[in-house]
């Protein structure tokens, strides 16, 4: 597989085929593991951090449930490639800044990736569509296996899987769901929810994780816990936090039909107009439009447009993939026009 | 209002700073308040906080001037540089600056002890497996029901039964 091949079709977590797609857009599982004996990739030496390398990759080629995947050197990819991956949420911005011996693993349907030498020696994840977490951990926790099979991984009795960082130790595992909640955000109850999540010692990142801003509605609310708890009662934990915020979203996606209907309806056919009629357009306001142009989808106020086909719309109009698109470098000013072209053309299909 | 570093566009951030006991409100525009935050960050990172927190390990200064110098002896790794970058060096790390670590690991997950699954294939007993299939799926059924008493001590009840199933 060639990274370009990727644009060909819709990541598997966009496709809006799992339960409660109108508000959670993706499910993820990651583990962190790393091997017995070995610095982690921040304190290893040039030698190891090699080794390391050709070891993990060696075990990736020899499972069978990874059969259908591709392996990437980071040092064999330009800036473009590394912020296109970072896009598709396939890889982490850390990963993408020191490249050496790093690599990342991804499998045709953009479900399963591995990344080698990231903070610690392997992080693995797997995304599902929708609100899904048992079917990712059902998933990684088999590859897991396997991986385990191959390699040694560094663990105790007492503290579980060893991590580079102590946050991490334990089941070494992050569940993280993506949730869009504009109405949450419109009626002004955003903050009070996030508030209570946070009081739960769970973190709520923005479209693409650590260190990045809420935008577009979107939120990513993960567990922060990683030892004490089973994986499973930490899924459960987050699955019952996600639950009572689907509720809460539909509740306020309620009273806003019910007392603001018109207000409503004109700001997601405005957005819409915007969309379909701008020749320059920057990703904030995209994102921005886009996710009200969802929210009528959701709410059944924009009739025959397809939710999978917007949610795709949000990855392919960031700036590495018009690039990786166009097949050249873009300005900013360029590619804005380029955003504003590739939205006109595609919801003019819709 | 409009904001307190531009003052060119709206706030619509508002943000309450602390410094020195002394309290500080601010009202930011969106992006003045991203760059406040990504300083935020830069002051606040994941290895100060981690520093500060095994600051509680060490009462007189001769222990700390001890503990800093301990190194581990896989890697190299000492605990000033575990300070300082707030990363261990290795698995073997947890077990050279055991000590310290047990309090910082109970601090940041609230436990020290591992109930995840683990890499080496523990001997299970079917019967075992299936009776924590059903208490967990009674920790289910009261956690749904709110019982949550109840649901505490079903969860112990569970905790034990897997704790030995890994020894």
């Amino acid at each position: 597989m060639e990274l370009s091949d990727l644009l060909k079709h819709t990541s598997e977590w966009l496709k809006s085929t799992g339960p409660n797609s109108d508000i959670v857009i993706s499910s993820r599982i990651r583990l962190a593991r790393n091997l017995e004996g070995m610095a982690f990739p921040h304190w290893a030496d040039k030698k190891q951090g090699e080794q390391v390398l050709t070891t993990v990759e060696e075990a990736v080629s020899k499972i069978n449930y990874l059969k259908q995947t591709t392996i990437f050197r980071l040092a064999d990819l330009d800036s473009i490639d590394k912020q296109f991956l970072v896009e598709r949420h396939l890889m982490s911005l850390e990963h993408a800044q020191k490249t050496n011996h790093k690599a990342v693993v991804i499998d045709n349907e953009e479900i399963v990736s591995i990344m080698i030498n990231e903070e610690d020696h392997i992080r693995m994840q797997v995304m599902q569509s929708g609100f899904n977490l048992f079917e990712a951990w059902n998933i990684i926790n088999e590859i897991d296996e396997s991986m385990n099979k191959e390699l040694p991984f560094a663990f105790s009795q007492e503290w579980g899987y060893l991590t580079a960082c102590p946050t991490n130790t334990g089941t070494g595992m992050r569940g993280s769901v993506m949730l869009h909640l504009p109405a949450l955000v419109m009626t002004h109850q955003i903050d009070r929810v996030l508030a209570a999540i946070a009081k739960l010692s769970f973190a709520t990142r923005g479209l693409y994780g650590e260190g990045t801003q809420a935008s577009g509605n979107f939120f990513q609310i993960s567990n922060q816990v990683s030892l004490g708890h089973s994986e499973d009662e930490i899924i459960n934990s987050i699955n019952g936090i996600i639950r009572q915020i689907i509720e809460q979203e539909n509740q306020a996606r309620e009273v806003m039909l019910s007392k603001n209907k018109a207000v409503l309806e004109d700001r997601i056919n405005r957005s819409l107009g915007i969309l379909k009629s701008a020749y320059i357009i920057s990703s904030q306001e995209t994102i921005e439009l886009l996710s009200m142009v969802r929210l009528g989808v959701d709410l059944g106020v924009l009739k025959d447009i397809n939710r999978a086909a917007i949610n795709e719309l949000f990855i392919i109009t960031q700036p590495a993939h018009l690039q990786k698109i166009e097949n050249k470098k873009l300005s900013a000013q360029e590619r804005d026009v380029k955003r504003a072209d590739l939205i006109r053309d595609r919801l003019k299909i819709l | 209002m409009l904001c307190d570093i531009c003052g060119k566009n709206p706030a619509t951030v508002h943000l309450t700073e602390i410094i020195d006991e002394q309290m500080n409100e601010l009202h930011l525009c969106e992006e003045c308040a991203r760059q406040k935050n990504a300083q935020m960050e830069q002051q606040f990172g994941l290895s100060d906080l981690l520093a500060g927190m095994t600051e509680f390990t060490k009462p007189n200064t001769k222990e700390a001037e001890a503990l800093v110098a301990v190194k581990c002896a896989s890697c190299g790794l000492t605990f000033a540089d575990f300070k300082k970058i707030g990363r261990l060096g290795c698995g073997e790390c947890y077990n050279s600056f055991k000590k310290y670590l047990g309090p910082l690991l109970k601090r940041i997950h609230g436990s020290g002890q591992h109930l995840g699954k683990s890499p080496f294939k523990a001997v299970k007993s079917p019967k075992k497996e299936e009776g924590l299939r059903e208490l967990r799926a009674k920790l289910q059924n009261k956690i749904e029901a709110e019982a949550f008493e109840e649901a505490a001590k079903i969860r112990d009840q569970i905790k034990e039964m897997e704790k030995n199933g890994t020894e």
